[in-house]
């Protein structure tokens, strides 16, 4: 059992474990320099927390692969979040405007559709007021009486009087002869037999014309009404009106002054005069609705793009059809407005929560980096520890070592001297060279253990490199090789031919088989055996099998042994020795299983990877 | 010196045994050289030593247990014991088992010798008295 309190054991690691630990603590310092705050540097600061570093390195310090993808955790949990709080607020915002858009264009087409209803009976009851008159005097007056010019005159002129709008008023008989007359023009005597309205009226009883300029070059429509007589013999009254009065009820809407109404025909002229759309008996620029005897408010766009809001009706039993036009900016701004509302505030919670999901996603992502960063850093302390510990435990033995040769070198000095003090004939060159020469070889001896225990504290540094996997091992147990001869422990290596090179690092890998080498080292008996044996599993994997016919491990135990701060070895260990090992063999790629039959002994599997494990990105 | 002092160095170390053995025997010892303690054994149960200088670190059978079997064979034997890493514990148990000394490598030779003298001197005190217990006894049961 080598001692750990050797004297001189201090003056050989000290300087090793010192300059180790300085290089170790400057790397890991240098990377974690966003902890360190100056006053000049809190602008960098400043900048690292908006792009944090978790971003743009996903390596953690000794080269070590962070525990998750953070990059992409980031990215979920910004879509994750971001997408439970945007989409209800969409849904809402579209469901809020579709209803808000039927309500307020029922609201505001309502009003609209009320006027040309209004308008249209008033301009119905214009028309049968006209017609009610002309019935009126009909049925008053006898037939013949009509027919006399001077009685009909008599009778226009009570019409006017009453009634103003008459242009002109004729009788005519079942052949279409016009017997009596009274206007402005000499018409009496004319023939309407084939004229179109006069088949029409044949059949209807009822005829209102379109407006057209006739004769007198004045916009007026006709109303004619067949009366029958006795004997299935009839005769038409029939009365030019001016069509100015259509166009006064029309305006008299007294619509705002960027809306418009008119009256329109069948075939879409003009009956009255329009604000925007041509005067009267002009085209209308806009087109002739559908048919519909109730009055209908729809959207369409007007002949000079605009969108515009059309009410219209057609208008019973005349060729007329009334229609309103108002522009639907005007009429839809206060919806218009609302909706520019209802999309700012959608618009501006989006960027709100966008960014308070950024904010919060990266300052949570961030803490996490940081703890798993700490957590490396931590790690990487306890394994450079547990690596100082062995040194230390490995240093009491080659002190004791290097001892040996000291006393001979002390010897063969004294010696020497001594030599020197013997009578001259005594004194021969060749047994002071021969003591020299010893002095050196001891010398030497002294130089090749310092190496190798400076040579195992040196990789503290990950480099992956082609190496000779059974060569390590037995460097690694020279360095145990006294206390396997003082404590008559014998060990085995043992190797299948064409073992290959791995490529790996020798650092963590002297660390792992220290690490089990003394445990099996502290398991068994003197004049114990450990074998270790290399074996190929797979092409791309090796077995190294450590096998020690120790004490075992209590099956109850077997579950903790790979647990940090778990130990057997009371005061003797620190429980961190089994973990690390783990952590560093799983980080190597490879693993580490064990079997212990208690008082029987235990053997450590190790499986390692032999070209470089791939780097896998997705750290799951 | 009238008498040279006789005595047994154990080490297993064969090049550090015979330069020591070699600059004992020059300071005027009479040395026996050992490399294992079974062959420390054989050699105390030959003959008488004045003092034993005995590596504490050895194969098989180590110092301590080399001690007390040395002891068994002679219990007067003055054992010095010599090692390269000396810890308070093994000082301790060794001294419990009957060793005089205890010298930590590198020795200084000076140091050794006064360490074998005092040896010789210990021993040369505890034959007399043994004597003279021996005569004292001898005398009491003649009844003289």
């Amino acid at each position: 059992m080598p001692e750990r309190k050797g004297v001189r054991t201090d003056e050989i690691a000290e300087p090793i474990e010192s300059s180790a630990r300085s290089r170790g603590r400057t790397r890991i310092a240098g990377r974690a320099t966003g902890f360190s705050m100056t006053s000049e540097s809190r602008m960098a600061s400043l900048l690292k927390k908006l792009y944090p570093r978790f971003l743009y390195e996903s390596v953690l310090p000794g080269g070590e692969k962070a525990l998750f993808n953070y990059r992409r955790i980031w990215w979920q949990a910004i879509w994750g979040v971001a997408g439970v709080a945007l989409i209800p607020l969409a849904v809402l915002t579209v469901v809020h405007h579709l209803q808000y858009r039927r309500a307020l264009t029922a609201e505001i087409r309502y009003p609209l559709a009320r006027l040309v209803s209004n308008t249209e009976r008033t301009i119905s009851s214009f028309l049968v007021e006209r017609r009610t008159a002309m019935d009126f005097v009909v049925s008053d007056t006898s037939f013949e009486q009509l027919a006399d010019q001077n009685r009909l005159t008599v009778l226009f002129h009570h019409l006017r009087k009453s009634f103003g709008t008459f242009g002109d008023i004729g009788v005519i008989d079942d052949t279409g002869y016009q017997l009596a007359y009274v206007g402005p023009f000499k018409l009496r005597g004319k023939s309407y037999k084939n004229q179109n309205w006069f088949v029409h009226i044949q059949k209807n009883g009822l005829y209102i014309s379109d407006v057209f300029r006739g004769y007198r070059d004045e916009p007026h429509f006709v109303i004619a009404a067949r009366h029958d007589k006795a004997k299935g013999s009839f005769y038409v009254v029939r009365a030019a009106i001016d069509a100015a009065r259509l166009t006064q009820i029309v305006w008299s809407l007294e619509t705002r002054p960027d809306s418009d109404a008119f009256v329109i025909n069948h075939d879409g002229v003009l009956q009255t005069d329009s604000r925007f759309n041509g005067n009267v008996l002009e085209r209308c620029r806009i087109e002739v609705p559908p048919h519909s005897e109730s009055t209908v408010v729809r959207e369409l766009t007007g002949p000079d793009g605009n969108s515009i809001t059309q009410g219209y009706v057609y208008i019973k039993n005349t060729p007329f059809i009334l229609m309103v036009i108002k522009r639907t900016e005007a009429l839809m701004g206060g919806w218009w407005k609302l909706r520019g509302t209802l999309v700012a505030f959608f618009l501006a919670s989006v960027v709100g929560i966008l960014v308070a999901v950024l904010i919060a996603v990266t300052y949570l992502v961030g803490r996490v980096y940081e703890a798993d960063f700490r957590r490396t850093v931590a790690v990487h302390k306890m394994e450079h520890a547990n690596k100082m510990a062995s040194i230390g435990r490995l240093a009491a033995g080659v002190a004791h070592e290097i001892n040996n040769p000291l006393a001979i070198i002390n010897e063969k000095a004294g010696l020497i001297k001594d030599t020197l003090t013997l009578p001259e004939a005594q004194r021969t060159e060749e047994r002071i060279i021969k003591h020299i020469d010893s002095i050196l070889q001891s010398v030497e001896r002294c130089r090749v253990i310092t190496h190798r225990l400076l040579g195992f504290a040196r990789h503290v540094d990950v480099v992956f490199e082609p190496l000779d996997l059974v060569k390590l091992v037995i460097e690694v147990l020279s360095l145990l090789g006294k206390e396997a001869y003082h404590r008559n422990v014998r060990v085995t290596v043992n190797s299948v031919e064409d073992f290959p090179q791995i490529e790996s690092d020798r650092g963590q890998l002297e660390q792992i088989f220290l690490n089990i080498i003394n445990n099996a080292f502290d398991a068994v008996q003197d004049g114990g055996k450990i074998d270790i044996v290399f074996d190929i599993i797979s092409e791309g994997m090796v077995a190294v099998e450590i096998t020690d016919d120790g004490c075992g491990i209590k099956p109850e135990k077997m579950q903790y042994i790979f647990e940090p701060f778990y130990t057997t070895k009371k005061e003797k260990g620190t429980g961190l020795g089994l973990s690390i090992t783990y952590g560093l063999v799983r980080k190597l790629g490879g693993e580490i299983s064990v079997r212990s039959t208690e008082d029987k002994g235990t053997t450590f599997k190790l499986k390692l990877p032999v070209s470089l494990p791939k780097q896998t990105e997705e750290a799951e | 010196m009238a008498e040279t002092i006789k005595v047994l160095a154990v080490d297993d170390d064969q090049d550090f045994l015979d330069a020591f053995a070699e600059r004992m025997q020059i300071h005027g010892l009479s040395v026996t050289k050992a490399t294992s303690g079974i062959e420390a054994l054989s050699k105390a149960e030959e003959q008488t030593f004045d003092a034993v200088i005995l590596d504490m670190a050895m194969p098989q059978m180590d110092g301590i247990d080399t001690l007390k079997r040395l002891r068994k064979i002679n219990p007067d034997l003055q054992v010095i014991l010599l090692t390269g890493h000396a810890t308070i514990d093994k000082s301790v148990e060794a001294i419990k088992l009957g060793a005089i000394d205890f010298l930590e490598k590198p020795a200084e030779i000076d140091a050794v010798m006064d360490r074998i003298k005092a040896a010789k001197f210990a021993r040369m005190l505890l034959v007399e008295k043994k004597t003279e217990e021996r005569i004292k006894k001898i005398i009491s049961d003649k009844g003289w």
